[in-house]
């Protein structure tokens, strides 16, 4: 327990921004992965366990896109466009066919899904930490905010994801799309007797969400350590999220994907050792007196 | 009927162990009682799991949880810091197993099935990185690695035939306690909450009450297979409590069939055989398991007991049918 210095870090502004920087970047990211998570969940009734696996090869395709490109805006259109067709292959011959059954089968298909591709990225990419580096359009000097130096790819991290989140927002919400998603998760036969053809309605939300998290891999990639199974700590931490959130809710995977980032940013400095704990403690508490999280809807 | 099925359960389990430690006298070779002693340790894990899977229908992907963090750590702890016989140190572990499972429990089984699932691999990963930032006390990455085994009641585990003959005896003796609940009143309670909550609640059974003690069954039984691995592997390292070993646990049940009583051993055995055989070629072990996990999720969509019990159901009642036509013809 590092009490005093979390208390010291909040007498301090630079510190104060370095964490609130940090905090908003793990869950800015943690939101693109979680909302695709809910985005399933809420139209497909299918818990995605192989979440993390997307998340992961968006990092991987983004690198090797940046290597002999050096661009890293194609890196990432082609991390995430990548992911979202492999997500919509995954969906077609895989998760479809196991629509409806219980939750082991979904379960199995999806553990067998991190399996093989966790050995696929050993076999292409090798099993060392490989990393991508600063795309040279980023290498300025930090910006003075209050006090403290914030990377520039740091605020463009924030800012693009906050776009891509506000995206996401406006498709749901005002689109004809949207309402056939909105519509979809409530009712899919009903859907389908209008007209919808809904196996390809649920193809492209499972291929939206696939995107989302190829597109948070890829945006990741120059700041964290490509490796495989690195998808896995963020699969969970993602379904913390969309617990605490409420299943089938963005905006409520938005809010707690930033709580948790606080959480983590500001107990790191605080106490360590606890940070996994923290995540589970609010976790819990959300459970106890709240069981429908934050904002979800309580179960039909 | 009751007390009919008891004995024969009995008479099968002797003839079991029986045969178990004829083994090491038929064929003499190593690799052969590693072999059953590695299954024993991972069909504890698998039948437990089944317990709630099979039984209850609650799915838990933290399974290992029980086996490595809640088995073989506390254990090799326990044996490596205080004066324990090997008894003592079993039966303090399990006791540490039960608080956990209880605790665990108490918030995971009250939510619906999705939920659990993931509350559970979630409790477990929570769990594994505590365990492994905690390096002063369980090693970290390296493990823990020796365990003192002092003889206990004339009976040396440092011994290898010993050691075999005790690991077939708490095998075979926690198979038929676990046979002796899934029969019992209880175990059938479980069946009809698995069936169907709502009426099993109508019927006055207090439904969270009854799964929290398949919970903590089930964690007990998880535990103790772990035990037994850190016996044989003399330590506990990571891989114990990983949560690929809560995927390979449901896979067991799944791979020998979770509707008969001791499918999930047959997929304990169907799995070490094809790790031994696999790892043998190739290093790429997730591919091929994850290849073969895909395969018969979707094109068998069940177990191997499953199928075959199921064909014989099915055959069975043909002949049935066949007998009433011909006693109305």
């Amino acid at each position: 327990m590092k009490l005093e210095a979390l208390i010291a870090c909040f007498g301090q502004m630079s510190c104060v921004v370095t964490q609130s920087t940090s905090a908003l970047i793990i869950g800015m990211l943690l939101f693109l992965v979680a909302s695709g998570v809910t985005l399933i969940f809420g139209v497909l009734n299918v818990v995605n366990f192989a979440h993390g696996t997307l998340y992961m090869l968006g990092a991987y395709i983004a690198y090797t896109i940046y290597q002999p490109t050096e661009s890293y805006a194609l890196a990432v259109l082609g991390g995430a466009l990548g992911v979202g067709v492999f997500g919509i292959l995954f969906e077609r011959f895989l998760i479809s066919r196991v629509y409806g059954q219980d939750v082991l089968m979904q379960l199995l298909v999806c553990y067998g899904v991190v399996l093989v591709m966790d050995d696929v990225v050993k076999i292409v990419w090798g099993v060392d930490f490989m990393k991508m580096g600063m795309p040279a359009a980023f290498r300025l000097p930090p910006i003075r905010i209050g006090g403290g130096f914030v990377p520039p790819f740091y605020l463009f991290l924030i800012g693009i994801s906050m776009v891509i989140g506000l995206g996401l927002w406006f498709v749901i919400t005002r689109t004809r799309y949207g309402k056939m998603i909105r519509a979809a998760a409530v009712n899919p036969s009903m859907v389908s007797a209008l007209g919808i053809r809904t196996p390809v309605l649920f193809a492209s939300v499972f291929g939206l969400g696939a995107l989302l998290a190829g597109a948070a891999g890829a945006l990741a990639a120059p700041v964290r350590a490509l490796t495989p199974g690195m998808g896995f700590s963020i699969v969970i931490e993602s379904f913390i999220v969309t617990v605490i959130g409420g299943m089938g809710s963005i905006g409520g995977a938005f809010a707690a994907a930033l709580l948790l980032g606080f959480a983590r940013s500001f107990g790191s400095v605080g106490f360590p050792l606890f940070v996994d704990g923290l995540m589970f403690l609010i976790m819990g508490l959300v459970l106890i007196f709240k069981p429908a999280g934050l904002f979800g809807r309580p179960p039909r | 009927m009751q007390k009919n099925s008891l004995a024969r359960d009995l008479i099968a389990a002797a003839v079991a162990l029986a045969l178990l430690l004829s083994v090491p006298m038929l064929t003499g070779s190593k690799a052969t009682t590693n072999f059953i002693i590695y299954v024993s340790a991972n069909g504890l894990l698998a039948m437990s799991l089944n317990l709630l899977v099979g039984y209850t229908g609650l799915v838990s992907f933290g399974h290992a949880l029980f086996f490595g963090a809640a088995g073989a750590y506390p254990f090799v702890l326990l044996m490596q810091n205080l004066p324990l016989s090997i008894p003592g140190g079993i039966g303090l572990t399990l006791a540490f197993a039960a608080v956990l499972a209880l605790l665990i429990g108490a918030i995971c089984v009250r939510l619906t099935e999705i939920y659990f699932s993931f509350l559970t691999l979630a409790f477990q990963m929570l769990i594994y990185s505590l365990m492994m930032n905690m390096i002063d006390y369980t090693g970290g990455d390296n493990g823990l690695s020796g365990i003192p085994r002092p003889a206990f009641m004339g009976v040396d585990l440092t011994n290898a035939s010993t050691f075999y003959a005790f690991v077939c005896v708490v095998f075979v003796a926690a198979i038929v306690v676990m046979r002796v609940v899934v029969m019992s009143p209880f175990g059938f309670t479980l069946r009809l909450i698995r069936d169907n909550a709502q009426r099993a609640t109508f019927l006055g059974i207090n439904v969270v009450r009854m799964k929290l003690i398949c919970f903590v069954l089930a964690g007990l039984f998880g535990s103790l297979g772990g035990i037994i691995m850190a016996l044989f592997s003399a330590g506990a390292y990571p891989s114990f409590a990983f949560w690929t070993n809560s995927g390979d646990a449901i896979f067991m049940i799944m791979l020998g069939g979770m509707n008969v009583f001791v499918g999930p051993i047959l997929g304990a055995v169907i799995l070490q055989i094809l790790n031994d055989f696999v790892t043998h070629y190739t290093s790429h072990y997730g591919l091929f398991l994850g290849l073969l996990i895909l395969t018969i999720v979707l094109g068998f969509r069940r177990g191997l007991l499953d199928f075959l019990f199921e064909r014989r159901q099915s055959s069975e009642q043909s002949a049935l049918a066949a007998q009433r036509k011909k006693a109305q013809g």
